[in-house]
């Protein structure tokens, strides 16, 4: 499967998967937990520079997308590229913000030690945090409202500030696309004030993010494009040509749940072979 | 068939005392309590153990304390990459490696009890132990806690089997094998300590190089895995550590006891810190205490195995750092929780005197609070809200000391300056908060005293910032009036 992906790009890298420009380009992706297909077919084509909204009902495989095109869940199958590579190679163009109920924030760091994190990888193995990465640290945090914080252990503070913890931490990895899983779930006016703030600075660098949703009435003020997902892709594009009602009833309508059904009833039968391509 | 018996009668006479041996403490089959006698140890017994004196104590206590110091810092990772229980199924896995290694080797050099073969069993079974564990988590969907007690009792069981059968043998010398369940550090060698010396270095040296890797595994491996750190091996390493420290620690404090060195310095150190490396330190420093002081007192008390006594200090330990802990103890907490409660009654005593002044202005319609004229008498305070008496006498007295309030001859109250300003500062939050549940929640005027009675004393500086931001008619030169009526005044005044 991969090598018929491969093929027209075959030629310039033998890494190359996808087109140069793209930030992120995914190519029939199948991811499944148990069996269970969570996304099935997923073609995705995102502009760079811009600001993505991830919408989709509950269980539609948001989270799921952005893991497996990080490589935190596998993938049954397709490709996935950053600006043309395979993620493996591309992470430092990379930053990622995972849901705040993901971690134990009864953790015995401070905010600044959780955003010293995010350059873990420039420090490299084995050596320690140096003053250098600290005050990169502060200056995150800075930038996110959040520095007269630093020396607090993060279990003292709220929803909204531990999340902004989590944006500075991405921020720190000086990336070239962000990918943001529901920061705005839970969060204070000030928090969501903050995190707009600064998805608008990210977009006027230059900087692609692309953010799981929740919220239908925030996306046309917040976001250039969106993707409607539930499963498959609904449909892709700019706001204003693809966020309209018709689509939205699609993704969050009645129709898709029979897919699911099928595939699910599909899952427990554990007579058929579990590739989902058979389908 | 007479023949037969009688050999069956022999035979059952060992294979009974080897598993009375395989499930009784040695300590305690050696006669130690059924002779019963407590001894106390002697001036010069005491002053040998305490200046090391003693070779054999010397080997041993040494021995122990690095031992518990590297089972400290191991053990904060385990402890915070959630893999506490796992340690237990970890131990109890190596069993049937120490019985194993035991068999194999008697058959094939004739004598079974060397140490370093020993462990090598016991290293590789916890290890298999550990892959059963992730095995069952992974193709069955059994739940964590299940997939561990099912492997630690399946190889607990499998080795004491084992343990039967190596008893048995004719050659090996399998006396004293079964110390490796509870511990026996007085059977400890020169060598023996070494090889703990040695090894809880290596744990040492590791924990400390791959601080920041354990670190970031620990709080979030997912992250970790997406700026490419190798998770897995990483994973690997220090559960690697984690094998290490108990497999050495077998002899110590045997595979049941070694679990708690693993789990109780830590848990005792997280009471103490919010932070990471002070933590790991901490629980070091517990660990190599309770080795030290284990052993020393087993040393001096001839009857109180090691392994025993070592748990039992670091459990004194862990008990008194959950009541004293500078960070999270008990104690701490109640005395936070009383200092809360003080704070609060004072800051609803400071809004209600400050009320009744503001309710009290003269009628021809002055601006400011008059804070010269007369306050109220505490009996007038008393009615104004579910206090008692002596709780009221008590906050007043706090305030006076303080010097935020004084009482006239008449026993009436009054501010100072300074608890003018301290009056109106709760006052204005109060009132903050009051107009931002009007305006921005709908709430009905007459319903928001309460909850901004509430919210007034955790408000920090953050939230405030944001309010004056919306209300910039609420400043703290001249506050607005209350959006309500201070209904309970109307009588007093």
């Amino acid at each position: 499967m991969l090598t018929l992906v491969k093929r027209p790009f075959e030629n310039e890298h033998p890494d190359q998967v996808g087109p140069d420009e793209i930030p992120l380009w995914v190519n029939d992706l199948t991811v499944a937990y148990h069996r269970k297909p969570v996304l099935w077919d997923v073609d995705l084509s995102l502009p760079e520079g811009q600001l993505i909204a991830v919408v989709g009902p509950n269980g539609a495989g948001k989270s799921t997308l952005i893991k497996a095109v990080l490589g935190l869940v596998p993938r049954a199958s397709g490709a996935v590229s950053i600006y043309g590579r395979p993620y493996e190679s591309q992470r430092r163009l990379v930053a990622y913000v995972p849901q705040r109920e993901s971690v134990d924030w009864d953790f015995p760091v401070n905010a600044m030690d959780v955003v010293a994190m995010g350059t873990y990888r420039q420090i490299g193995w084995l050596k320690p945090v140096t003053r250098r990465h600290r005050r990169k640290a502060l200056e995150e945090l800075e930038k996110v409202g959040m520095a007269a914080y630093a020396k607090r252990q993060i279990s003292q503070l709220s929803g909204g500030q531990q999340q902004r913890v989590f944006l500075a931490r991405a921020l720190a990895q000086d990336a070239r696309i962000y990918f943001m899983d529901e920061p705005f779930a839970g969060v204070d006016v000030a928090t969501e004030r903050a995190i707009i703030a600064l998805l608008k600075e990210l977009k006027s660098a230059g900087r692609t993010c692309v953010v799981v949703h929740h919220d239908l009435q925030t996306v046309p003020s917040y976001f250039d494009h969106v993707v409607l997902l539930n499963m498959r892709v609904v449909d892709s594009g700019p706001i204003n040509r693809v966020f309209t009602e018709e689509n939205l009833k699609k993704t969050y309508g009645g129709k898709l749940t029979l897919l699911s059904q099928a595939l699910h009833e599909y899952a427990q039968d554990p007579r058929l072979p579990s590739g989902e391509r058979q389908v | 068939m007479t023949i037969r018996s009688q050999d069956v009668l022999r035979l059952s006479i060992p294979v009974g005392l080897a598993a009375a041996a395989a499930v009784v403490p040695v300590e305690a089959a050696a006669g130690g309590l059924s002779g019963a006698q407590f001894q106390w140890p002697t001036g010069p017994e005491l002053l040998r153990v305490l200046t090391f004196q003693d070779y054999n104590t010397r080997v041993v206590i040494i021995g122990t304390t690095l031992l518990g110091l590297a089972a400290g810092l191991v053990g904060t990772f385990l402890l915070l990459r959630k893999r506490a229980l796992l340690s237990d199924a970890i131990s109890h896995a190596t069993l049937p490696g120490i019985a194993l290694a035991f068999i194999v080797m008697s058959l094939v050099w004739g004598n079974g009890k060397h140490l370093l073969g020993l462990i090598s069993g016991a290293a590789v079974f916890s290890v298999v132990g550990t892959a059963s564990v992730m095995f069952i988590q992974k193709y069955s969907r059994l739940k964590d806690d299940a997939a561990m007690g099912i492997v630690l009792s399946v190889f607990f069981g499998f080795g004491i089997a084992l343990m039967g059968l190596a008893t048995r043998m004719q050659s090996g010398n399998a006396a004293g094998l079964s110390s490796f369940i509870y511990g026996k550090t007085a059977s400890m060698l020169f060598f023996d300590a070494m090889l703990i010396a040695v090894t809880a270095l290596a744990a040492i040296i590791f924990c400390m190089l791959f601080f920041k890797e354990f670190a970031l595994i620990c709080f979030d491996a997912d992250y970790g895995a997406t700026q490419g750190w190798p998770v897995t091996r990483l994973d690997f390493l220090m559960m690697s550590l984690v094998v290490v420290v108990t497999v050495i620690g077998l002899q110590a404090v045997g595979l049941i006891l070694v679990v708690a060195l693993l789990i109780i310095p830590a848990a005792a150190a997280r009471f103490w810190t919010f932070s990471l490396r002070h933590m790991l330190w901490l629980s070091g420093c517990f660990g190599a205490l309770s080795g030290m002081l284990g052993s020393g007192i087993s040393a001096l008390m001839a009857n109180l195995p090691a392994g025993a006594v070592i748990v039992l200090t670091a459990s004194t330990l862990f008990l008194f750092s959950m009541t004293f802990g500078s960070a999270r103890g008990v104690l701490k907490l109640v005395v936070e929780r009383y200092r809360l409660r003080k704070r609060i009654a004072s800051e609803n005593l400071l809004r209600d005197l400050y009320e009744w002044f503001e309710n009290v202005r003269p009628a021809d319609g002055a601006a400011a609070v008059e804070f010269q004229r007369q306050g109220p008498r505490i009996a007038d305070l008393l009615a104004r809200r579910s206090w008692s008496s002596r709780q009221l006498l008590r906050t007043v007295k706090h305030l006076t000391a303080s010097r935020d309030l004084t009482i006239d001859a008449g026993h009436r109250l009054l501010f100072t300056d300074q608890g003018v300003q301290a009056a109106k500062a709760i006052v204005r939050k109060h009132r903050l908060w009051e107009a931002y549940l009007v305006a921005h929640a709908d709430v009905a005027t007459g319903m928001v005293d309460l909850s901004a009675d509430r919210i007034e004393h955790v408000l920090d500086e953050e939230i405030i910032g944001q309010l004056e931001r919306l209300f910039p008619s609420v400043n703290p030169k001249e506050l607005p009036k209350s959006p309500h009526a201070l209904a309970s005044w109307q009588g007093a005044v």
